[in-house]
């Protein structure tokens, strides 16, 4: 009997009442979250990631603000239909420059995390504005304003540096030639060195219209580097199991 | 607690204009507040990076102008004293933003499912997307969960805590301008996240999709919300708070504490509206499932079930049927909720051991969910023929049916072998709506229905045939709903998976995507009903205010029979 009278004691008074629920809701939340933070075995060692270049960037930001992620997932579980479909099961490591992550969490159309290389850039340009003129039950909306649409590239060094003060290892060099790199990367002349700055870089005229650098540009620099950074002929399963 | 400096009620003709008025504290910081406001957003429009934050900055700034004349014109027109706090030794309650919000969740509600029934149409004919950026799919979507479950859910848990809060304490609301500051300021949150998702505004975090602004905005308007509630609790004539006011604090609570570690980002600038997350990759995704399965648990499911345990007993008019199992589950429920998160990322890149913690607490919050649902339906005990004769009461009832139902499911998803046929399927979907329109939806109307004639003083609904209507309409096409979810995410996650005889995988993606179509479109009709369902009730609301019958006494209510 007593024990159930003591628990007037939150009954009557809100701040312990208070306390009592941040007591209990912070035990879950810090078990779960705070090891992925100091666990080494949580991010995979793998050689070849980098972060986005600016023009892929740009793209990934472009993915988010047309809510792609409400239909495509990036995240192909360890699941034997999936590898088979989509290629080999994502790694953390894969995602660890993501801000946000865009795992996603349902599939109204196919996974994307190695979509990467699979495609020609003019499927993606003729996909990207009219789906169901390549494949005709699509229900994909037809997104044809990404290729009218100029790129502003003026705020890409501001981004980076943002992401930078988060952790990821963009350095001062790449932040002052955001802007330029982003412009060599979606043209058919010679990057220079923005490989030297971004290893495994492809660059190229993505969009297939001289001149302007367009928005279709950058989503299609993004979808076609996703998945294809870390070569899974040398990457060893066994070292990683957790 | 000893509130009893009690203000005498206002005497006789206390008009405008009467002497000794000035400026309250709030009046003054507010005011001078919302001109600061106003010439910073200007500022802030003239230099904003894109259009589409020079429009919000713009919305601040005319929302801050026109707080600043709301506060001038209320001041000309109110008396100089405050409100009374009693009247006749009654307390005087502040209704006003309760009717507001109680009226905008219905707007909200009738947008969101609206909202909903386009996506749905556009997942079975693509054509509805229109090639316009602004209502294709990606951006309608988090409309449309915004719309629901923020816009419509959250008017109504400010409208019905306001009302709870007040009712349970036998006090007058704490604050003068804070409730209105509250209610508009959240609704004005709203209107910049819901405008901004159709503009290409948004963080691309599911259920946390407002950018770094809108999220500061909410911190503000969510602090005052907690300290209203608190200072009314404070100044309570009862010596307990009231188990519903439990849920509602730990729910206002928690979902500042999830809105605040989830949304930790950097603005690009001040004048851009990007920023990006300080979490990354995996610790983000987890962050997130964190803040989104608890957004379910605490937004949805607590909230909810403050609603529950005060607006059921009153309809009954029986006591909640036990008491220790209200405190059995009451922390039960907080402390298991927060673990579940993980089970939305069964076999991704999440380290195991986090996902079976996940799955685990998953399958044990069955238990503190099915004592609230126990908790609510055994309040029924002696009353159950009221269900024959109350479709107000039958409404409520069948929320909590189908709360024990989506809380069952729930679990059962959350198993690690189930979950990797029902994960990225539309069964998740169907899960989802048999708990957002079954319950959410059910109870929230359930307590309009209620609070409406208690707010406005009238005797009773319009019409109670067009309450047993709403509720069979909008039943059968919850019921055809989830059934097609089931059916369509099932079939979906089969095909996925499925061999042919020499090992190839079966099909293609576009042949899954072809299977859902004639789902979709039955998924599409039991939207539609649910939604004509709300319109027989936004009819029926209008009517029942706009009655001329005079109110009677509404301050009428039998008080509460004390939980045994």
């Amino acid at each position: 009997m007593s024990l159930w009278q003591k628990h007037a004691i939150f009954e009557k008074n809100s701040i312990i009442l208070i306390i009592g629920v941040l007591v209990m809701i912070s035990i879950g939340g810090l078990v779960e979250i705070l090891p992925l933070f100091y666990l080494k075995s949580t991010i995979e060692k793998v050689e070849g990631l980098r972060p986005y270049t600016p023009l892929e960037l740009a793209g990934r930001n472009i993915y988010v603000r047309e809510g792609c992620y409400t239909c495509h997932s990036q995240m192909i579980r360890s699941l034997r239909d999936e590898v088979e479909r989509y290629g080999h099961y994502s790694l953390a490591a894969e995602s660890m420059y993501d801000h946000p992550f865009q795992w996603g969490s349902k599939r109204n159309g196919p996974d994307l995390a190695r979509v990467g290389a699979k495609y020609s850039d003019e499927w993606h340009r003729q996909h990207l504005a009219d789906p169901r003129s390549l494949v005709p039950g699509s229900i994909m909306p037809s997104y044809p304003w990404l290729a009218k649409t100029e790129l502003d590239v003026s705020h890409l060094g501001e981004d980076m540096n943002v992401l930078a003060l988060e952790g990821t290892p963009y350095t001062a060099d790449m932040i002052t030639k955001a802007a330029a790199d982003a412009k060599a990367q979606a043209s058919d002349e010679d990057p220079g060195d923005l490989a030297a700055r971004y290893p495994k870089v492809i660059a190229r005229n993505f969009d297939g219209r001289p001149g302007a650098v367009t928005e279709a540009d950058a989503l299609i620099a993004y979808l076609q580097m996703l998945g294809t950074l870390v070569d899974f002929k040398i990457y060893d399963d066994k070292a990683n199991l957790r | 607690m000893a509130q009893s400096a009690t203000i005498p009620a206002k005497g006789g003709s206390g008009g405008p204009g009467a002497v000794g008025k000035s400026l309250t504290v709030g009046e003054l910081g507010l005011g001078l507040a919302a001109v600061l406001m106003a010439f910073f957003s200007i500022y802030v429009a003239a230099k904003a990076y894109t259009p589409e934050y020079a429009f919000h900055a713009y919305v601040f700034a005319a929302a801050s102008i026109a707080a600043v004349f709301a506060i001038g014109n209320r001041y000309m027109n109110r008396d100089a004293a405050p409100p009374a706090q009693f009247i006749d030794g009654k307390p005087n309650y502040n209704y006003g933003p309760i009717k507001f919000s109680t009226l905008i969740s219905l707007f909200w509600g009738v947008a969101g499912f609206l909202v909903g029934l386009i996506i749905a149409l556009q997942l079975a004919f693509p054509a509805m997307n229109f090639d316009l950026p602004w209502i294709s799919f990606g951006r309608l979507r988090p409309l449309h969960t915004s719309a629901v479950i923020f816009a419509f859910g959250g008017n109504v848990l400010l409208a019905t805590s306001f009302y709870v809060v007040q009712r349970t304490c036998r006090t007058r609301l704490a604050g003068d301008l804070a409730p209105w500051f509250v209610v508009l300021g959240y609704n004005l949150f709203i209107v910049i996240a819901g405008t901004g998702y159709l503009l290409g505004i948004t963080q691309g975090k599911e259920y946390a999709e407002p950018e770094w602004y809108s999220d500061l905005w909410l911190t503000v308007v969510w602090v005052v919300y907690l300290l209203v509630f608190l200072a009314t609790i404070w100044k309570r004539e009862e010596p307990h708070i009231y188990v519903a006011n439990w849920f509602y604090i730990a729910f206002i609570v928690t979902i500042a504490v999830l809105h605040l570690v989830n949304n930790t980002t950097v603005p690009v600038s001040i004048f851009s509206p990007k920023s990006y997350i300080v979490w990354s990759g995996v610790q983000d995704a987890m962050v997130q499932w964190w803040y989104g399965h608890n957004a379910v648990g605490f937004f949805l499911t607590a909230g909810f079930l403050a609603i529950m345990y005060y607006f059921v007993p009153k309809q009954a008019g029986r006591p909640v049927y036990s008491y220790r199992l209200s405190i059995i589950h009451f922390w039960a429920l907080i402390f298991m909720y927060i673990w579940a998160g993980p089970h939305h990322l069964h076999y991704t890149a999440l380290p195991d051991w986090a996902q079976t913690l996940g799955m685990v607490f998953s399958i044990m919050l069955w238990m503190p969910s099915w004592g609230g649902m126990i908790n609510g339906l055994m309040t029924l005990s002696g009353a159950w023929d009221k269900l024959r004769t109350d479709p107000v009461l039958r409404m409520l009832v069948v929320s909590i049916a189908f709360y024990g139902m989506s809380t069952f499911e729930g679990p059962l998803m959350s198993v690690k072998v189930v979950n990797s046929l029902s994960h990225y399927t539309d069964w998740t979907i169907g899960h989802v709506h048999s708990g957002a329109l079954g319950w959410v939806g059910f109870v929230s109307f359930g307590a309009i229905y209620c609070l409406v004639p208690w707010l406005w003083g009238r005797k009773g609904l319009y019409s109670l045939k067009l309450v047993n209507w709403h509720f069979w309409v909008s039943t059968i096409g919850i019921v055809v709903y989830i059934t097609s979810m089931w059916v369509a995410g099932i079939l979906q996650g089969l095909m996925w998976r499925a061999y042919t005889a020499l090992g190839f995988l079966e099909y293609s993606f576009i042949e899954t995507v072809d299977a859902m179509h004639p789902f979709y479109i039955i998924r599409a009709i039991g939207g539609g009903l649910f939604l004509a369902g709300t319109l027989i009730m936004v009819w029926n609301i209008y009517k029942t205010i706009a009655s001329p019958e005079p109110a009677e006494s509404p301050l009428g209510n039998p008080s509460l029979v004390p939980a045994e």
